[in-house]
């Protein structure tokens, strides 16, 4: 019995759909300037992209940017989490994806296509904080930060952080942890880091874009981890290093495997990805958190675009491409103003991440190739 | 109009031996109208058409739900863990802060509403009430995402700067006021949520106590009854209205979504503090419905829309029946 | 009563003063709450508010921006919903009414007063299985069905009120001069309740104005300006949320200032409906 009713009422939703559909295109055309083509001939291109908060600042500069330099492409960029981005290029409800978390091979396996994970610029998860009266920024060695993120170390003025940071004046108040409650590709890079470098948090927590916290409370991406970092006293946190710095939130310093308290500057992130290159494989699937090497930031990522490797619409996947390209060519001016502190990918990967552009298709025909 | 077409019959729609000719107007329409039959059937085909929207809602919902249902059965309700990267999936947390954050807003709301109601009903001159019933009124037409936004900047903060340290100064030997004091949790949503159901309640209760016969007022007043005296007379006469009325409210306050999100601290997590963080159905889903890349995961997550989709729908199957049993044949008549 | 004496005689009539005094503190807290929260909007609101910002489309941090897609995008999804629920909701209604009897009435009655208690965002996981996910696309029109299906039940209570609130004589007359019972509802009866049934219909707008959780998974977000139905389209309501979560100050603003916009829209319909219909309450 449900089942008729569902095949009726779907009936009946397509209906709708069609009638809505129909009074749409007579009162659609006329009344806006916005309106724009499917993205067939010479017209507009409207491509929707979803995913990553991590990168989002950056994103949302290059395509207000982009759109002045192309006005054929109108590309929106959604920043809902990297698990959502993710998920949402696996159903195709979007065009492309973002992620900072590469896709595992599962994950790959479950799309109905080939898809590419291309590198478009690098980024530090830094860890912030909000204590009144703490001028320095603090230092934190693995252990210390497992244990504040696993609920063990429960004061600021525990006897670890103290021994981390002689000579601050740490207050005798609660930790409050904050962590992401979305599918969070920063998540995937600061827990990634963790289960390398704490036994006790592998095994407890373990790495994803989702994982069961121990302690703390939930922020929704970036945005909403930075925003209760911020408003809440004695809170610390973990975001993408564009959420601290332009929020004039302090960010620490982490104890590299060479024993050294570093800052997450660019020069350190780039570091890291140095160390790593050789080793980056040619899907660019790659972690480059906890690498050897004296001056690196040990957690830091790439920050990926998921797009189909064969494109079913040839305008798009054109217009996708060409922004992409962009992006890591031109588009690395940016990151030199301090709202978009994110390292631009080293040359050699830049090579690669063309050759990879240079290789997307439609209808068989490589979409770079027919300028 | 027209008698004769009434009368006038088709002769292709003969009709077996029971009726000699089978008449569609007839068939459609008591009156036998050929515009009656046309009209008759388009309501009943809307009204067809929202039954078909909640089959519809439960067929999918339940459909997708089937391989967390295999997968945890009852266990389902009863686990506390909540594990993406294992792949465990319990509920017990978030029934535990949808419930603790309902009836903590409950237990405010409801004396709030009740004497709002009582004021405007049996208190207050009518040129005060009416100006005040539509003042309150109009919270209920505040967007969620509003009390939300209000939230984070306006209550978080003030709870966490004078409320919640005086509270854990006086009654920190109760567990309920322990723990690390953010402005974030538990204590934020439901008071929210308190202020938010206040109106829907109040409304209801208004219904209730104004479809209270005169004569039972009369009949306290004329036996010596002070006003507070013939109010509770009133108050136990619409007892099962008031009941419906709250458990109306509280349908409302389970379901809440956005400004809950916003404020409660979306941890699954059980804890006996109202200070603490912790999370709802409707949260769980606003969070992490799209991006659930897991099967198992994204049927968790539907099973818990189904659960939200059929405590709701009882409670307010319930509370429904509760306030007819009040307000039936006063407000307005033939509900059968 | 009187026997037991003057003293506990004063003791009940000062409870009863008391209990005044309480409800009538109930009734004005309630109303302070109310007068915090507008008056908050309107200062924060006020601030951010200029031509540019109703006009404008979201910027990069820093660089302002304004919501004018915001504003489109949720006339869109209004106008989608009322053309779905409206003609729905009042025949469903006016059946009731009507021919509201019956055994099917009143399961039809009773649905549709436990659909208006489903919590939104279960409607908006339901419409991104059954269109979302179908189409390969988030859009204004998945948004406008979920938007759609909150108002239905909605519009159907208030018409199957209004319709009853319509003088039996009036409909009898009509019936007598020998009129079929679809021009006695449609020239007589539908008239008459008209003015209710368009107030009930504004309120369903108001309400369905203020829903965020459903949009979430089905109109999404959209940062240019755009009518398209096949596409995903902004909302004053996903915009305000996504602002205020975020943790930049200008931000922050926009998120007051857009509040302000869509409450001063949601106060405008009510003020409306209220003076429309102050005879008949």
């Amino acid at each position: 019995m449900f089942l008729s009713l569902t095949i009726r009422t779907t009936f009946a939703f397509l209906l709708t759909g069609a009638v809505a559909l129909s009074a749409a295109a007579c009162f659609g055309p006329s009344s806006g300037g916005g309106v724009v083509g499917s993205g067939g001939g010479g017209g507009t291109v409207r491509l929707q992209g979803a995913g990553a908060t991590f990168p989002n600042p950056l994103y949302q500069k290059w395509l207000s940017e982009y759109g002045k330099v192309n006005t054929q492409a109108q590309i929106d960029y959604q920043s809902v989490g990297s698990g959502a981005g993710i998920k949402q290029i696996q159903e195709q409800t979007i065009d492309f994806g973002a992620s900072d978390k590469p896709m595992t091979d599962d994950e790959l396996k479950k799309a109905p296509g080939e898809l590419l994970h291309i590198p478009m610029v690098l980024g530090a998860v830094v860890v912030t904080y909000n204590l009144e009266g703490v001028a320095a920024p603090l230092r934190f060695s693995p252990d210390v930060l497992a244990d504040i993120f696993l609920g063990n170390i429960k004061k600021w003025d525990d006897a670890r952080i103290k021994a981390d940071n002689p000579g601050v004046n740490l207050p005798a108040t609660d930790i409050t942890v904050v962590h992401r409650t979305d599918g969070s590709g920063t998540t995937a890079v600061f827990t990634d880091y963790l289960s390398k470098v704490n036994p006790a948090w592998k095994e407890k927590v373990g790495t994803g874009v989702s994982v069961r916290w121990p302690a703390g409370q939930g922020g929704k991406g970036n945005e909403g981890v930075t925003g209760q970092v911020k408003a809440q006293p004695n809170t610390i946190g973990y975001v993408e290093l564009a959420y601290a710095t332009p929020n004039k939130l302090p960010v620490a310093l982490i104890k590299n495997r060479a024993g050294n308290f570093v800052a997450p500057t660019l020069d350190a992130v780039t570091a890291a990805a140095a160390e790593t290159i050789a080793d980056t494989p040619e899907d660019m699937r790659v972690s480059i958190t906890d690498p050897a090497g004296a001056t690196v930031y040990p957690i830091a990522s790439y920050t990926y675009i998921l797009l189909y490797k064969d494109q079913k619409d040839a305008a798009k996947g054109k217009a996708l491409v060409d922004f992409l390209w962009w992006g890591i060519h031109d588009g690395t001016r940016f990151t030199k103003e301090p709202q978009y502190p994110y390292a631009p990918l080293p040359a050699e990967m830049v090579k690669r991440v063309e050759v990879k552009l240079n290789s997307v298709v439609s209808g068989g025909k490589p979409l770079r190739a027919t300028q | 109009m027209s008698d004769q077409q009434l009368a006038a019959p088709t002769p292709s729609s003969t009709y077996g031996a029971q009726a000699r000719t089978w008449n569609w107007r007839r068939a459609l329409s008591p009156t036998g109208n050929a515009g009656d039959a046309v009209f008759r059937a388009a309501l009943f085909a809307s009204a067809l058409v929202l039954l078909l929207i909640v089959a519809a809602m439960i067929a999918a919902i339940a459909s997708n739900s089937v391989p967390s249902i295999r997968a945890f059965g009852f266990g389902f309700l009863t686990s506390r863990e909540w594990n993406p990267i294992t792949g465990n999936f319990g509920a017990l947390p978030f029934i535990y802060g949808t419930v603790m954050s309902s009836v903590l807003a409950l237990l405010i709301s409801v004396p709030l509403s009740l004497g709002v109601a009582v004021f405007l009903v049996e208190q207050a001159p009518r040129r005060i009430a009416r100006p005040i019933t539509f003042l309150v009124e109009l919270l209920a037409a505040i967007p969620s995402v509003v009390y939300g936004l209000w939230g984070i900047f306006v209550l978080a903060p003030f709870l966490r700067e004078y409320i919640q340290p005086p509270l854990a100064n006086w009654f920190g030997w109760l567990p309920l006021f322990q723990g690390t004091i953010t402005g974030i949790g538990l204590m934020t949503g439901g008071i929210i949520l308190a202020i938010m159901i206040t109106p829907i309640i109040s409304a209801v209760v208004r219904d209730v106590l104004a479809a209270v016969p005169m004569s039972q007022r009369e009949a306290a007043l004329a036996l010596g009854a002070t006003r507070w005296e013939t109010t509770r007379v009133v108050l136990a006469n619409g007892g099962p209205g008031i009941a419906g009325a709250i458990i109306l409210g509280l349908g409302r306050a389970i379901g809440e979504t956005m400004a809950v999100t916003m404020l409660i601290g979306n941890r699954p997590e059980i804890s006996a503090s109202l200070f603490a963080p912790s999370y709802t159905i409707a949260s769980v889903l606003a969070n992490e419905f799209t991006e659930a890349s897991d099967e198992l995961y994204l049927s968790a997550l539907i099973q818990l829309g189904l659960i939200l989709f059929f405590v709701t729908f009882v409670i307010n199957g319930a509370a429904r029946v509760l306030v007819w049993s009040v307000t039936r044949g006063t407000s307005d008549t033939a509900r059968a | 009563m009187i026997t037991t004496g003057r003293s506990a005689d004063a003791a009940r009539r000062s409870l009863s003063g008391v209990m005044t005094t309480v409800t009538a503190a109930c009734a004005f807290f309630a109303v302070t709450m109310l007068v915090l929260i507008l008056g908050y909007i309107a200062v924060r609101g006020l601030g951010s508010l200029s031509l540019q910002f109703l006009t404008d489309t979201p910027k990069p941090v820093g660089e302002g921006g304004g919501i004018g897609n915001s504003i489109v995008g949720t006339l869109v999804l209004l106008g989608l919903a009322s053309v779905i629920g409206l003609p729905l909701g009042v025949a469903t209604g006016v059946y009731l009414a009507e021919f509201g009897s019956g055994k099917f009435a009143s399961i039809v009655r009773f649905v549709a007063d436990t659909l208006t208690g489903v919590p939104s965002i279960v409607v908006g996981v339901f419409v991104y299985t059954i269109l979302v996910l179908p189409m390969r696309q988030f859009s204004a029109l998945a948004g406008g069905v979920a938007l759609a299906v909150i108002m239905i039940p909605i519009v159907a209570r208030t018409t199957e009120e209004m319709i009853r609130l319509v003088p039996a004589s009036l409909r009898e007359g009509a019936l007598a001069l020998g009129a079929p019972q679809w021009r006695v509802t449609t020239g007589v009866v539908l008239p008459a309740a008209a003015s209710g049934i368009a107030t009930g219909a504004m309120l369903a707008v108001a309400r369905v104005s203020g829903e965020t959780a459903p949009l979430l998974f089905t109109a999404l977000n959209y940062k240019f300006m755009s009518v398209r139905l096949d596409q995903p389209i902004a909302s004053l309501t996903v915009q305000i949320y996504n602002y205020s979560i975020s943790p930049y100050e200008e931000w922050h603003s926009l998120a007051w200032a857009a509040t302000l916009v869509l409450m001063t829209m949601i106060l405008f319909i009510n003020i409306a409906v209220r003076f429309f219909t102050r005879k008949k309450f």
